[in-house]
């Protein structure tokens, strides 16, 4: 009995495991996907909603590209800050991460949109006047003369989510940097590079390798992320749904329709992120 | 430009404490021209700290360090001045990953010499082909055997032009078959006059290269002599019980 009953069990065993190894989860949502967009295809009530959003595609592609852009920059400034030896670099790069990392980004696109950008407008006015008078500029120049209603809230939106997601790619920098092992700034400095050089030509180049992954992932986190902006009003792909399903009660169609056109820009995007480092990783 | 008659490298009463501990302890030395001093000693007894004052990558907690008439000063412009007359080779060779064999050579020399990419070029060629490895100027560190990796570090220091070569265990990571390659290179530098300072075990390229051996132990320098006399009829006790725990 036991002789016999043993291999069946086995040869059960390995089917199912082969049956429980398959990425289930991938055919599930692209079967979700298909039947989704079959319903698209057949309702026209979606392709209504779509014409809707489409400019709300464009404000949240140019918010989360001008924002990460951004962010990247002060990250890599903040970034560098933090492995600093100068006490004051490091202190401000350090105050810096730790007030953002401590503050929702909802609540800081909030604040920046309402309570930092009048009086920052105020100094550049001041800025501006000063230019003047100092005949660098003209009396009517650009600095002096901007208001603060001219700075729609898109831009407020773009630089709060900038700010927040800085503080991110910061740390990004600086766990990359700091995996390049001490010796690599040892040999670059032996032979008479500044410390400057070394981070340019020697550091900065090896680290980069290692952050574009996570960078990649923090775009695409950025991407979702951007639909926090329509608290501010700003005519991004959520806003545009929060307005189409109030007026027309399409609730469940415009809401499904807003989820699965960032789905599908963000599982895109993933692949793309995987490939890099696919690629990466072979070059090592 | 260099006066053959005074010493290159001088460390006067130099310490270099990390907390309790007192890793170069007060320690003098002169350097000649074209002199090759090999440095010995057990572990932790602070020969690389040592090595590593005389290009301020450890700054002394104490004394003065003169090195090509220039004192090095603790901050400032001079430093780097000074690290490119001076060469280093690294134990773990250090070498650019990102860079293939021929960047490596190449990039210090742009970067710090302001050499066109051209000259830079031409000389990391010349430099490959003195160390023999011509043939590998395309190739990535990662696909280079240690003892090439070496071999490539000190083409990287020599197209420097230093005046000046510091070597801290450049064999103790290799595999005992790539040891004469890099220490052939080594020899071949110390005929054509180069002055060299050199930590090593290796005790067959201590008697045949070195003018003159240095034995340190807790931070100081405790004998130093010829290679004759040192290795022959040594002084201290101390260098006698390491001498012969080394040498069996
Ligand atoms: N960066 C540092 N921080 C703290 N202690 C250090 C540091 N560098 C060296 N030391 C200590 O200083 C002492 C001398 O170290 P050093 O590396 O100069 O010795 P060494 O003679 O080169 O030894 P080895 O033969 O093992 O390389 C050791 O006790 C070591 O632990
Ligand atoms: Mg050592």
């Amino acid at each position: 009995m036991a002789s016999t009953d043993t291999p069946s069990r086995n040869r059960r065993g390995t089917f199912i495991d082969t049956l429980s190894g398959l990425p289930w989860w991938f055919f599930i949502i692209l079967l979700g996907a298909l039947f989704l967009a079959y319903s698209f295809f057949v309702d026209e009530t979606y392709s209504d909603i779509f014409i809707f959003l489409k400019d709300g595609v464009a404000m949240t592609i140019r918010v989360t590209l001008t924002g990460y852009a951004l962010a990247v920059t002060i990250g890599l400034m903040t970034g560098l800050g933090r492995v600093s030896k100068n006490p004051v670099l490091y202190n401000v790069a350090t105050i810096y991460v730790n007030i953002m990392r401590g503050i929702p980004i909802l609540v800081n696109i909030l604040y920046v949109a309402f309570v930092v950008t009048p009086p920052a407008i105020n100094g550049i006015n001041v800025l501006g006047d000063w230019l003047a008078q100092i005949n660098l500029l003209g009396p009517e120049n650009v600095l002096a003369v901007l208001s603060v209603r001219q700075v729609d809230f898109s831009v407020r939106g773009t630089i709060a989510l900038a700010i927040s997601y800085g503080a991110f790619e910061a740390e990004i920098f600086r766990a990359g940097i700091e995996s390049i092992g001490r010796g690599q700034m040892e040999a670059a400095r032996s032979l008479g590079m500044s410390y400057v050089q070394a981070m340019r030509y020697i550091i900065l180049p090896q680290a980069v390798r290692r952050v574009l992954p996570p960078l990649g992932n923090d775009f695409i986190a950025m991407l979702k992320e951007s639909s926090l902006i329509s608290v501010l009003g700003v005519r991004d792909m959520t806003q545009l749904s929060k307005l189409y399903a109030a007026s027309s009660f399409q609730y469940l169609k415009t809401y499904t329709l807003l989820a699965f056109m960032y789905l599908v820009m963000t599982v895109l995007l993933s692949i793309g992120v995987k490939s890099m480092e696919r690629r990466l990783s072979t070059n090592d | 430009m260099t006066d053959k008659s005074q010493p290159i490298i001088i460390l006067k009463n130099v310490d270099k404490h990390f907390g309790h501990v007192k890793a170069v302890n007060n320690i003098s030395l002169e350097v000649m021209p074209s002199e090759v001093v090999v440095v010995i000693g057990p572990s932790g007894s602070g020969k690389s700290t040592m090595l590593r004052c005389i290009n301020h990558l450890e700054t002394p907690t104490a004394g003065q360090i003169v090195v090509d008439g220039k004192v090095l000063s603790h901050k400032g412009k001079d430093i780097n001045a000074i690290r490119r007359e001076v060469g280093m080779v690294f134990q773990q060779f250090n070498l650019f990953p990102h860079l293939t064999a021929l960047e490596n050579v190449v990039i210090a020399q742009t970067v710090v010499r302001g050499r066109s990419k051209q000259e830079a070029d031409r000389v990391a060629r010349q430099q490959l082909d003195r160390v023999g490895i011509p043939e590998k100027a395309d190739v990535y560190p990662g696909q280079l055997s240690g003892g090439q990796q070496q071999r490539v570090a000190i083409a990287r220091a020599l197209a420097m032009n230093p005046k000046i070569m510091l070597f801290d265990e450049p064999t103790s990571a290799l595999d005992p078959e790539m040891i004469k390659e890099v220490l052939d290179v080594m020899m071949q530098l110390a005929e054509e006059g180069m002055t060299m300072v050199v930590v090593t075990h290796e005790m067959g390229f201590a008697r045949n290269a070195a003018d003159r051996i240095i034995f340190m132990n807790e931070g100081g320098i405790v004998e130093e002599a010829t290679p004759d006399v040192f290795f022959d009829n040594p002084k201290h006790e101390r260098t006698k019980l390491f001498l012969s725990q080394i040498l069996h």
